[in-house]
């Protein structure tokens, strides 16, 4: 069985709005691929057509090299989490969890294993219904985990987390994809992945903008910027611009400068005598390289479009 | 990976009834919802039995009502009837000539107090010959006869009936009976000249003695007449009527007895000062006979049925009702649809599976409740003085099996209604208008009959015809309505249409959760 998720080519549309629009993209087994994109981007969409739950017009996704639709046991191959809150409230964890994997010709005893490895057992017995969101998270992570399948999808897991809660799921995360599993994890907030991904898909308006590793991704966002500290903003701008760089305004005191490496930087601040602080190589982070790749594919902008 | 998984356990069908029904017991409201179904249908039946109190009015004192004879067959029969007979003994035969065949109905009182009385026939009037067992009501018997209406007609044993020549009787058109027995098998003949004979039919009497009594009868059923109640149901009343006919060319072979013909108004009723109210009677001279007869010889369907203490299953079919949509529509509620889904991708068998699982909750439920409630509420009425029709213990394991059955895929149609709307408020109204309110309204004094009996006939409530112990016959001239507890369809026929409906609402839902996404 290969642990992996293939889509391709998916296209769909609600009504006349296209959802998704060409979505491709394969996820590895052995790491976290991060599934990032604005609201509305089609993430869920994806997931669901992966799972067989929504149809898509055009385009196919695979799990496991088969369609899901073929999967006698579908949570032996993959585990998903998608609404926590879909849960019988009056239905017990442990039930929850019971019927599931009945469903999938397993026993009790795995029920038990999951509910210790996500720490809900002391909770098992109690009402879904009385579950903090955190513990609801947790009771689906667990559900996702019944059939220990070599692949798990998880659709925005770190919604409603507590900063602890957060720090437990992304070491979790993280030690799943260890154990050789491929684990596609979406999320509209590319911090949330910081330290979690070591792949990304980014999507918008319903295809991917850019597959690539976390690690490529900061380094091409860095590439020949220079951060500069300064009090002399103004001068410092008019120089550098003068020169040919772009420069934007950061900080109270700090400056972004791209298009001239920064032996130049230092050179042409020197010759205009405008002081400064420091003067350093950029370092990008995530978040910032994602809203630089999305800028063009965010749907809704709020106020100041 | 590091834990592992057992991948032995149950195949597919298996494993998702497992799965259903471990979601079904571990959702405390259903399971205790089902079980006061269950508590409803044997509480309300058994209460109805402890207030239901009858008894046969003996002037000052209450009486113990009389026995109601039972034919061979088991059924309860009305053995009443003028006998003009002679014991034959071993194989023999009589041959007779109807003349005439006329009687007295009392109608309504046009004048409060005075007695109306018309002349005329009752359509199932008879008169003819017969053999039978003894005098003893309820024995077997075979019988050729001309009837008020129904022309020709060879009876045996209550309740069998086979159709000779259509025509009634007068002095120009006068018709020949014979009735021959040969050890267990008695055949009758008719003709119009007494000599071109033409076989009505035959009957086997199994066990028949070798005396028996054989001669003219004459019998005449009260008149029905059937009027709309003022609620708009209907009303049936009976009347007293009689029958005389009149036998020329008297002719017995065989090895009878000696001495002369014995009168036997056999089952004539008493009144409270024990001389016999509305008797018969009959004459002789040279050899002419003139018989009148009140009564029937026929099957009874005057009494409680067995089933009369099923009147909780309503009430139960409710609240079946409502745990059957809820079961679905909850998972839609919560979205939990998805996760079903998602663990069983072949969605037809998971709501296939679904359906069973609640269906066979029900049955069990249901079970349990109509077997109780049917063998200590008929106990109950009886103790109460009240007579129930009897029946084989086939009829009243169908009765119980097929109620529990009925409840099940009642249940089954409810769910897949609610899988249809996805909302338990809709799902459960229309369960509720397709098969509690067309019963409720055929069975109330709302429709008129005819009403009534198209809506048992198309609506799922058609299914409750699987309750019905006592058949119609056609024989026997009844008030056969729904409000008197008949249904228009055969009791395997009512279920199977509403097994029908279960069947076309599971498949329109299959259709639309297979091609929607969830
Ligand atoms: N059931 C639906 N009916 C109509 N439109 C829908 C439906 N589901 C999704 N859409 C639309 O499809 C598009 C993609 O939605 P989707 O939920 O897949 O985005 P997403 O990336 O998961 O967003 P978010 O980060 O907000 O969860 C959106 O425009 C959304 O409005
Ligand atoms: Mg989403």
């Amino acid at each position: 069985m290969q642990a992996t998720i293939e889509v391709s080519g998916l296209r769909k549309r609600f009504g006349r709005t296209p959802a998704l629009d060409g979505m491709s993209f394969t996820v590895q087994p052995g790491q976290v691929t991060g599934f990032v994109g604005p609201n509305g981007a089609g993430k869920s969409t994806t997931m669901r057509v992966i799972l067989g739950l929504d149809a898509a017009e055009e385009g196919y996704a695979l799990v496991g090299g088969r369609p899901y639709a073929s999967l006698r046991t579908p949570l032996r191959h993959i585990g998903a989490l998608l609404d926590a809150a879909a849960l019988q409230p009056s239905r017990s964890a442990r039930n929850h969890l019971l019927w599931l994997a009945h469903s999938q010709g397993l026993g009790v005893r795995r029920v038990d294993e999951v509910l210790e490895q996500v720490g809900l057992t002391s909770a098992a017995r109690r009402k879904a219904g009385g579950f903090s969101l955190g513990m609801r998270q947790r009771l689906g992570i667990a559900a996702a985990l019944l059939g220990d399948p070599p692949v798990l999808m998880l659709d925005e897991p770190v919604n409603g987390l507590d900063p602890e809660g957060i720090v437990w799921i992304r070491g979790f995360l993280r030690s799943l994809a260890a154990e050789g599993r491929a684990v596609l994890v979406s999320s509209h907030l590319m911090s949330e992945l910081q330290d979690a991904a070591d792949h990304l898909v980014v999507v918008g308006r319903g295809r991917v903008i850019t597959d690539t590793s976390v690690a490529d991704l900061i380094a091409a966002t860095s590439n020949g910027r220079v951060t500069l500290r300064t009090t002399a903003g103004e001068p410092a701008m008019s120089a550098l611009a003068h020169a040919g760089a772009i420069v934007t305004v950061t900080g109270r005191d700090t400056l972004l400068v791209s298009g001239l490496p920064g032996e130049r930087v230092v050179a042409l601040l020197n010759a205009n005598a405008v002081p400064f602080s420091e003067v350093s190589a950029h370092r990008a982070t995530l978040e910032e390289a994602y809203l630089e790749l999305t800028r063009d594919a965010v749907e809704f902008r709020g106020e100041t479009r | 990976m590091t834990t592992t998984v057992n991948r032995s356990g149950p195949g597919g069908p298996a494993r998702l009834l497992r799965a259903e029904w471990t979601k079904f017991r571990t959702v405390r409201a259903w399971v205790v919802a089902m079980t006061a179904g269950s508590l409803v249908i044997v509480l309300l039946g058994l209460s109805s039995a402890s207030g239901s109190h009858a008894s046969c009015d003996g002037g000052p004192t209450e009486a113990v009502c009389p026995a109601v004879p039972v034919g061979p067959g088991g059924e309860a029969v009305e053995d009443k009837f003028y006998f003009v007979h002679r014991t034959l003994a071993g194989d023999g035969s009589i041959t007779v000539r109807a003349t005439s065949m006329t009687g007295q109905i009392r109608k309504p009182d046009v004048t409060p107090g005075v007695r109306n009385v018309v002349s005329g026939l009752v359509p199932w009037a008879k008169a003819g010959v017969m053999v039978k067992q003894s005098t003893r009501q309820g024995s077997a018997y075979a019988a050729l006869m001309v009837t008020g209406a129904h022309g020709v007609r060879m009876q045996h044993d209550f309740t069998h009936d086979v159709a000779g020549r259509p025509g009634g009787v007068s002095e120009d058109s006068p018709r020949w009976l014979r009735l021959t027995r040969s050890g267990d098998t008695l055949t009758g003949y008719e003709s119009t000249d007494g000599t071109d004979w033409a076989e009505v039919g035959t009957a086997r009497l199994s066990g028949l003695p070798a005396r028996v009594e054989i001669g003219l009868f004459a019998a005449s059923p009260g008149d029905l007449t059937v009027t709309r109640g003022d609620l708009g149901g209907s009303v049936s009343a009976v009347r007293f009527t009689e029958a005389t006919a009149v036998f020329d060319r008297v002719d017995l072979e065989g090895e009878t007895s000696g001495g002369a013909w014995r009168n036997d108004d056999i089952g004539v009723t008493e009144a409270p000062d024990g001389s016999p109210h509305h008797p018969g009677r009959a004459s002789e001279s040279g050899g002419t006979f003139s018989v009148t007869g009140v009564g029937d010889i026929a099957p009874s369907i005057e009494g409680q049925t067995v089933e009369r203490t099923l009147t909780g299953v309503l009430t139960g079919l409710i609240v079946v009702i409502v745990v059957a949509v809820t079961s679905v529509t909850a998972e839609y509620r919560r979205g939990l649809i998805r996760t079903t889904l998602i663990a069983v991708p072949r969605r037809g068998r998971m709501l296939v599976a679904k359906a069973l699982t609640i269906g066979t909750v029900t049955f069990a439920a249901g079970l349990v409740a109509t077997a109780i409630t049917l063998t200590f509420g008929t106990r109950i009425l009886r103790a109460n003085g009240n007579y129930i029709l009897p029946v084989s213990w086939l009829t009243e394991v169908r009765v119980v099996v097929g109620t529990a059955a009925l409840l099940a895929v009642a249940a089954v149609l409810a769910l897949a209604l609610g899988a249809l709307f996805r909302r338990s408020v809709g799902g459960v109204i229309t369960a509720i208008v397709l098969t509690v309110v067309p019963h409720v309204l055929a069975t109330t004094s709302v429709l008129p009959d005819t009403a009534a009996r198209w809506l048992l006939r198309l609506t799922p409530a058609a299914g409750f015809a699987i309750q019905q112990s006592i058949p119609e016959y056609a024989h026997v001239l009844g008030h056969y309505a729904p409000i008197a507890g008949f249904y228009p369809l055969a009791p395997w026929a009512g279920f199977a249409v509403l097994a029908g409906y279960a069947a076309l609402a599971l498949g329109l839902a299959v259709v639309r959760l297979r091609r929607r996404d969830a």
